[in-house]
């Protein structure tokens, strides 16, 4: 099994986590899909250290963001796959 | 793994077992908390619990003051108590309803005494306790002698990832075999309120939990002045990568595994209804949140952290778990159950809940765990509104 750079937890997310130190700009991750052990890669646009996200996919401004399968959040910033995904693009909801 | 049958606890007269074996000091309110200190300096074997409220406090802010103090004497994990407050009224309040357990207790007042007398007198009771209980062993107990309670702290993707979903795991394991399990944090609930709300095994539990979550929300959007932004999630969380309440709720709530809550329990509440899972309504900060849950009678805590949640109680034993590696390593001395390799795939989660049902049974068998050896004893009230 090749390491693991990235974790998703259901194939509906248009999200994973990094689970290594950090992985760098236009590096080849390996991810894998908890909810159903498949195996995937994507290419990272950014810079992203352990436990922060990483785009699987475009985002537009009001996308809804789906980790664990559920909403956590929208977006307020285009998102390019592989981009870092956070505060600075993606505001909760609730409040 | 086939899990252990039994652990080695303390019987209580009540039928109740503890993991520890305290004789608590405890002052009804806070000006007798230096009595209170420098009778547990004189004593050995003895802990004062010093906090910060008990004057003036009225309505329902009062009866949770009440329900914690007396919860906490309650506690298995206490083998007697001595009660200490300004006046006599509300100490012997205390002092009755623990004596229900039949441990033993008694309480002393301040006014008409002063400290230096009333530190004598109480001096010579704490040393017989402190003897008395020094006498108890452990016993053989049952696994549903373990009434564990969870919550999590400074926590970050990886809680959601591994950590908390390890605690979940355990929780599958332990519920058939009798156990009383807790988990609270309703701030830290949002954003999955619905999808929690519908873990309630009956439709009371479900309505129960649904107003318990919105009266809190009620109350957040009366007295914020602007939203909880800076407070949900926390400088910690987002450095940690959370990024909204509700990506740390989904987190958050992976703790309970696959298990229903039977009951929704006020702060402090002991539970009544027999062996599961119940939801306590608590604040989402560490120490408030366990004081809470030892008043409600839970022997043994365990928390899992993200980014390094330092947390103790000075009667419940409080084990950390952790699965992110920079803070197993940087912060070792603070994680009692390092499961990063869930992260690396080295490890999954069902091994990674062996490994915490291992360590739990290690504590309650008498263990220190790093927050007890670094003397960490945060007894905080939770304070409903001002006083009189």
């Amino acid at each position: 099994m090749s390491n693991t750079d990235i974790i998703i937890h259901d194939e509906k997310d248009n999200v994973g986590v990094v689970v290594i130190e950090k992985i760098s700009p236009d590096q080849e991750c390996n991810c894998w899909i908890m909810e159903n052990d498949k195996s995937i890669s994507i290419q990272s646009k950014d810079e992203i250290s352990l436990g922060h996200k990483i785009a699987m996919k475009d985002l537009n401004e009001g996308d809804t963001i789906l980790k664990y399968g559920h909403d956590i959040g929208k977006v307020v910033k285009n998102i390019k796959k592989g981009e870092h995904v956070h505060v600075h693009n993606v505001k909760t909801k609730k409040w | 793994m086939e899990i252990p049958k039994s652990f080695l606890g303390y019987k209580r007269e009540n039928g109740r077992a503890g993991t520890r074996n305290h004789v608590i000091i405890l002052p009804v309110d806070d000006i007798s908390n230096a009595c209170a200190e420098a009778v547990s300096n004189n004593i050995k074997g003895t802990i004062a619990l010093p906090h910060s409220y008990g004057r003036l406090q009225f309505g329902a802010d009062l009866e949770l003051h009440f329900r914690t103090m007396i919860g906490t004497g309650k506690n298995p994990n206490v083998a007697a108590v001595i009660v200490i407050g300004i006046e006599p009224k509300w100490t012997k309040r205390i002092v009755d309803a623990i004596a229900t357990t039949g441990k033993p207790v008694e309480g002393f007042s301040i006014e008409g005494v002063g400290d230096i007398d009333t530190i004598a007198k109480v001096s010579k009771k704490a040393q017989e306790f402190s003897m008395w209980a020094s006498e108890k062993q452990r016993e053989e107990c049952p696994m549903s002698d373990l009434w564990i309670s969870v919550k999590c702290g400074e926590s970050d993707t990886t809680s959601g990832l591994a950590s908390n979903p390890t605690v979940g795991n355990l929780m599958d394991k332990l519920e058939p075999l009798g156990v009383h399990l807790c988990f609270g944090e309703t701030s830290e609930l949002t954003g999955a309120e619905t999808v929690c709300e519908k873990r309630g095994k009956t439709p009371e539990a479900q309505a129960k939990f649904k107003k318990t979550w919105n009266d809190y929300n009620d109350f957040i959007l009366k007295e914020a002045t602007d939203d909880l932004s800076e407070s949900q999630p926390t400088a910690g969380n987002i450095a940690g990568g959370l990024t909204t309440i509700e990506e740390k709720a989904f987190g958050n709530f992976q703790k309970i595994g696959g298990c229903q809550f039977i009951d929704v329990l006020e702060p402090a509440e002991e539970p009544t209804k027999g062996a599961g899972l119940y939801f306590m309504d608590t604040s989402s900060a560490a120490a408030e949140c366990v004081t809470l849950q030892a008043a409600g009678g839970f022997n043994i805590h365990l928390f899992p952290t993200g980014q390094g949640n330092i947390i103790g109680n000075p009667i419940e034993p409080v084990i950390k778990l952790t699965a992110n590696p920079l803070t197993a390593k940087t912060m070792s001395e603070h994680i009692d159950v390092d499961v990063s390799k869930i992260l690396s795939r080295e490890m999954n989660l069902s091994q990674a809940g062996d490994e915490l049902i291992k360590s739990t049974l290690r504590v309650a068998n008498g263990r220190l765990t790093c927050a007890e050896a670094l003397g960490h004893k945060e007894f905080v009230m939770t304070k409903l509104y001002r006083s009189a």
